[in-house]
């Protein structure tokens, strides 16, 4: 599940936030003007401590580098050596080298800036002045190896606050000494930890771990801002830290812990060592199948760190991080990248009426979901459903939900009862006067979506939004019933609403901008990455996936077994097999959608026999939550084991594998490329309004293999042209489920088009 | 917490004895403020308002405040509270049939005596035909015990009340583990042998640790001196700010014990031990000793320590109120009017200790007088941080404009009227029973200083605050 939680990290990237500290004066250095023209590095000098503060959004490791270089330059000339006592760091944001690396063409280009960088960040660790790291908001990639480079940190202990190597997220690595100094500060084995998981971490956590030395805790209001005045104290407790440590008041050293004392004298054994790298390695193979180069190049590294010595740790950093960047994985998840940044804003401007209130109609796994996602999000949220068992149900899902943050110490039990008071549960109308937008969540059956339709029109104020949460009925049609379509839209979670990042937004010829803007800033709130698509059958997502599917029957009626059938797709990179896929959407669900699309796509979407899922819903078989599906599924069994009954059912539906085109990599690209080519005609035909969004949709809401970065990505990286050969070929055998649309078939033509310049 | 505090304390070197120049030190914090406003006159010549009834403090006593573990440590909350009740008898020589009401201020609940009102009086001999309550809002207990009072006076249901509150911190309800009640709870219904040994079979010797009251608050889980120390810092309040504070308060108790102002104090004949006569926390240390203690609770930076933090102490405190024609009718010569009222709340996580900047300018305009007014300023004193950031926070326009929806900063009490004899810094707090002690000092310092109003203010624990418009008795 590596890809999964790949993604789930990299959604925290957006999250960054800027702080300014204004007002305060200081002096300005003709020898830095350079320096000044970037207002986000700022430099000045408190009594005999310099104060270098940066403060960049989106800097450049580049910007970074510079403005290091030139304070240790003035540190040493421009000032006598006394006057200056010690150097402190300001850094309130900085993270990887991603906008540069986008220009660079070849790896000895990137292996430069990261030797230019580790040899000024050297500089900087062997500083005779002390200096000492303050930290306030995100410290990632670049701007932790910079912290780690200071002799001290001091970080605020605030939930903005979080240190981490997220570079392998991006298929890269910490370039600029972060994997030869991270394992010598908080031990080999939470180093590998942070740099393969790319996870962020906590101030407080990370004080335990010996990452940062002291916390400042959060101010209250006082004389100024909040935000401003804690910044302030920030600098104050760092300046008494710097010069304590000029004075050897302070030592840097600190005290390690029992457990952690252990732990370094046991990695000085080669052969715990060796055990370790093996051990980690064996565990990253089989997590990403091969499939990510970049931990492996991490693991590489840091033991080259350590077994030969830093100066070749150094050099192979620099060497692997010039080669990762150059990869097509490394390529594809920073598109990925782009493409969350750009999916996580409102197209449509700021809505009229902000959503304060919110109603959901349904208190089933996604109406409560909803609901979770919007209470702790300061959302005044009605949860209604028909009978009080399964409003009872809903509710203890949130309560649940949150109940669970506060066990892993995300949230205290207080917060946890103060948000779940933004929560109202009932069975009637009361109050839906006063909702902003309401959002169904009722059982995907259209006469019953537009009795509920109805039925709230007549109870909601007029400037209410009503939105749908349905995975395939058109919303057209249920707007249909509607006495203001303009206020009808399609939002499209995904399940566990609270786990999965993706909304995928509908909007309908009459749908109006303001209806988007308000669907949109609601599902921005809730923390989503999210795609506006056009209406139509299966809106964009479910459209990709259900020829896939169809091929997934088809390929079980050919005889291939559940079990194989999974590793194959997980061999390729998708996070969860296909199979069990289908057992974990809902065998009855799947046959639905099939069923409807098939109805509107025809023929392009057969390929399996529906009567598979037919079968299987007529004899209880559901998937997991009726416990039996493809496998059979038991409370407290972790291991899966097959569904003998359905033996029966694929012999009465066996039909003969085409041999030509049924060896295992024929089976993965009849799966994948059914996939994309459903993709690209959803952009060809306007579904769909950027490739970007259409990457962005597969990954995060259907699990499309991340290391592909999408299927328009995979278009772009793996050639048109020998996608619609392998089409052709599947076409020859199959018929026209496999033609390539239009707008590939003109990708293959011409070699210079591309969905991403 | 707990340990911490008395612990380094106690260490606090009192080999310098109590110099007696310290009330002359110039102190830097008062050093501003030093420009006393000229004689103006009252906006209001009383507080008096058609058709309420007068409401009067007849007199109020306390028992000495001691540091906890001293002299009272083996004796029960209501022991303490007793004594001042039966310290108020004697000084006023109340017939116990006339009390109608008997209300009671505490915070940590010894459950044996969760009414320690009702068993404190029925103790000290007043009447069982009175009935009493106890009540809890932390350090502003007394203060809800007196209003309480107030308000049942006010509206006719009573004529005479005796409020008054109690802490004990020397003995605190520690209690077993919630899992160990449980299995005991359990153990309790258990019918057969069978079942109580299934039952024993579940104990764990983890069930054993104890459960200590919660000295954190419960909302945000901060200990209120952790909150002092970022209120402190907030605000840009050093430590030698903090420590002077501190030292003017114990340097103006000191003085007042010793010029014998501290009049509400009763002597404590405590079983077994001898009398106990005077408050024994305050000591008046230097700044340069103050400036060695470490840190408290943000540790290694923070400002408040144990010597510019109140102390956990022992003591109890009662008044008695009643109606200004019921005290007149039975000869009393009241001391003083309990006028306007306010309580505030707010964030209890950032501005926990803000009360008496909140509560002050709200009780001012209801009872329609000015910072001018005031003759006689009486804080509760938490921390000389909380003070100090209290002061910044009346003094700052930004802070009137953007936290409490007003136009122009609420002003600063002057100091030359600001706890002149000493406050809960010195004398000491035991959260229940502070608030009384509050309104007798400003009433008795109305008296001896000659002013007409006292504004009493304290913060409290959940965020809350109030504030309090003495106004003296006529000679």
């Amino acid at each position: 599940m590596v890809a999964c939680r790949a993604i789930g990290i990299l959604g925290r990237f957006s999250a960054f936030r800027i702080l300014r500290s204004r007002g305060y004066i200081c002096r300005n250095f003709t020898e830095s003007s350079a320096l000044l023209t970037r207002t986000h590095i700022n430099y000045g000098v408190k009594g005999d401590v310099a104060v270098i503060r940066i403060n960049s959004p989106n800097s450049k490791v580049s910007h970074l580098i510079s403005a290091i270089q030139s304070s240790i330059e003035i540190m040493n000339k421009s000032w006598p050596s006394d006057s200056i006592r010690s150097c402190r760091t300001y850094l309130i944001k900085a993270q990887a080298a991603l906008f540069m690396l986008a220009a660079c063409k070849t790896p000895q280009e990137v292996t430069q800036i990261s030797q230019e960088a580790q040899r000024t960040f050297e500089k900087l660790e062997k500083s005779t002045k002390p200096v000492v790291a303050a930290i306030s908001g995100s410290c990632l990639g670049g701007g932790l190896e910079l912290a780690i480079s200071c002799q001290y940190r001091i970080a605020t202990k605030d939930r903005k606050t979080v240190l981490g190597s997220p570079e392998v997220l991006l298929g890269i690595l910490p370039g600029a000494g972060g994997t030869q100094r991270l394992p010598k500060m908080v031990g080999v084995p939470a180093a590998f930890d942070m740099m393969l998981t790319g996870r962020n971490i906590r101030a407080d956590r990370a004080k335990k771990m010996g990452l940062v030395d002291q916390l400042v805790e959060p101010l209250g209001p006082g004389l100024k801002p909040p935000e401003e005045r804690t910044i302030e104290y920030l600098e104050e407790v760092a300046i008494t830290f710097a010069k304590g440590l000029a004075d050897k008041k302070i030592s840097p050293k600190r005290d390690k812990g029992l457990v952690e004392k252990l732990t370094a004298y046991a990695m000085t054994v080669p052969f715990v060592r060796q055990q370790v790298y093996k051990k980690v390695e064996e565990k990253v193979r089989k997590q990403t199948k091969g499939l990510y180069p970049a931990p492996l190049k991490i693991i590489d590294v840091v033991k080259t760190g350590i077994e030969q010595g830093s100066d070749a740790g150094y050099l192979s950093e620099s060497q692997k991080f010039g080669e990762l960047a150059m990869t097509k994985e490394s390529k594809a998840l920073m598109g990925l990248y782009h493409g969350q940044v750009l999916c996580k804003k409102n197209k449509f401007g700021a809505p009229q009426k902000d959503v304060k209130h919110l109603a959901i109609l349904g208190a089933g796994l996604m109406g409560a979901g909803i609901a979770q996602v919007s209470v702790d999000k300061g959302l005044k949220t009605i949860l209604k459903d028909a009978t009080l068992t399964g409003l009872g149900r809903g509710q203890q899902q949130v309560f649940k939900g949150l109940n669970d943050k506060v066990k892993k110490k995300a949230l205290t039990s207080f917060e946890r009862d103060s948000i779940f008071s933004n929560l109202t549960g009932q069975l009637d109308y009361q109050g839906f006067e006063k909702a902003d937008m309401v959002i169904e969540a009722v059982f995907e059956d259209l006469s019953l979506k537009h009795r509920v339709l109805k039925e709230v029109e007549a109870v909601i104020p007029d400037h209410c939004v009503f939105a749908s949460n349905t995975s395939a009925l058109p919303i057209s049609e249920i707007a249909a019933v509607s006495k203001r379509p303009e206020k009808v839209i399609g939002m499209h979670y995904f399940s566990p609403v609270d786990k999965m990042q993706l909304l995928e937004i509908i909007t309908t010829e009459k749908t109006s901008k303001d209806t988007s803007a308000s669907a949109v800033a609601v599902g921005l709130k809730q923390g989503k990455v999210i795609i506006v698509v056009k209406d139509g059958p299966g809106f964009y997502t479910t459209r990709c996936l259900a020829p896939m599917m169809s091929e997934v029957i088809r390929i079980l009626q050919e005889g291939v077994d559940p079990k194989k059938l999974d590793s194959l797709t997980t061999s390729f990179g998708f996070p969860v097999g296909a199979a069990t896929l289908v057992d974990e959407v809902g065998v009855d669900v799947a046959k639905h959608v099939a069923e409807d699309l098939g109805k509107a796509f025809g023929e392009r979407f057969g390929g399996g026999n529906p009567e598979l899922l037919t079968q299987m819903v007529s004899k209880g078989f559901l998937g997991r939550k009726s416990g039996k599906g493809f496998y059979i599924y038991q409370e407290g069994v972790k291991s899966k084991n097959l569904n003998s009954d359905m033996d029966s059912i694929l012999a009465s539906l066996k039909i003969p594998p085409k041999s030509e085109v049924s060896s295992d990599e024929d089976i993965q690209f009849r799966l994948v490329t059914r996939f994309v080519n459903e993709a690209v005609m959803c952009l060809q035909e306007g579904i769909l309004a950027t490739p970007a969004e259409g990457d962005i949709g597969a990954v995060f809401g259907l699990g499309f293999p991340p290391c592909l970065g999408g299927p328009f990505r995979f278009v772009d990286l793996y050639g048109a042209q020998k996608l619609v050969d392998r089409l052709k070929k599947y076409e020859a055998a199959y018929g026209k489920q496999f033609t390539p649309c239009q707008l590939l078939a003109d990708h293959a033509n011409s070699p210079n088009k591309k969905f991403y310049q | 917490m707990t340990t911490i505090l008395t612990y380094a304390f106690k260490n606090l070197p009192t080999t310098s004895k109590w110099a007696l120049g310290f009330s002359i030190r110039p102190l830097s914090c008062s050093s501003q403020l030093r420009a006393a406003p000229a004689v103006q006159t009252k906006t209001k010549k009383t507080l008096t308002k058609p058709n309420i009834r007068n409401i009067v403090v007849v007199d109020g006593v306390r028992t000495p405040f001691l540091l906890s573990g001293t002299s009272y440590k083996d004796l029960m909350p209501h022991d303490v509270a007793r004594a001042a009740l039966t310290g108020l008898l004697h000084r006023t020589s109340v017939p116990k049939e006339v009390v109608d009401y008997i209300i009671f201020g505490t915070v940590i609940q010894e459950v044996k005596t969760s009414n320690v009102a009702r068993e404190a009086a029925l103790g000290a001999g007043f009447s069982d035909k009175t009935p009493a309550h106890t009540v809890t809002m932390a350090c502003i207990s007394a203060n809800q015990a007196m209003t309480t009072g107030v308000g049942l006076i006010a509206s006719g249901q009573c004529d005479v009340v005796v409020a008054g509150g109690v802490e004990l911190m020397s003995d605190i309800p520690i209690r077993h583990s919630r899992k160990m009640r449980k299995l005991m709870l359990d153990l309790n219904k258990a019918k057969s042998v069978g079942q109580r040994l299934s039952l024993i079979s579940k104990f764990r010797l983890n069930f054993l640790a104890p459960e200590l009251p919660a000295v954190a608050e419960f909302s945000t889980s901060e200990t209120m001196g952790h909150s002092a120390d970022r209120l402190a810092a907030a605000f840009a309040v050093s430590r030698l700010e903090q420590d002077e504070y501190a030292l003017r308060s114990h340097s103006l108790a000191k003085k007042a014990q010793d010029e014998g102002l501290l009049s509400d104090v009763v002597p404590f004949k405590v079983p077994g031990k001898d009398t106990v006569t005077k408050d024994n926390g305050i000591r008046p240390s230097s700044l340069e000793q103050m400036a060695k203690l470490k840190p408290a609770f943000i540790r290694p930076y923070g400002t408040v320590t144990a010597a510019n933090s109140s102390f956990l102490t022992d003591g109890a405190s009662a008044v008695l109120i009643m109606a200004e024609e019921k005290a007149l009718a039975m000869g009393y010569k009241p001391k003083a009017y309990l006028r306007d009222f306010m309580y505030v709340s707010q964030d209890p996580k950032d501005q926990l200790l803000l009360g008496p900047t909140y509560a002050t300018p709200k009780v001012l305009e209801k009872a329609g007088l000015t910072m001018n007014d005031i003759d006689a300023f009486e804080f509760h004193e938490a921390f000389s941080g909380q003070i100090l950031a209290n002061f910044k926070a009346m003094d700052s326009d930004w802070f009137a404009q953007n936290y409490m929806g007003r136009k122009t900063k609420v002003g600063l009490p002057p100091l030359e009227k600001f706890n002149n004899w000493g406050g809960s810094l010195s004398l000491g707090h035991p959260f229940g029973a502070t608030g009384c002690r509050l309104v007798m000092t400003a009433a008795n310092r109305l008296r001896k200083e000659g002013g007409q109003y006292g504004l009493v203010a304290a913060c409290a624990a959940g965020g809350q605050g109030h504030a309090m418009i003495v106004e003296a008795y006529p000679k």
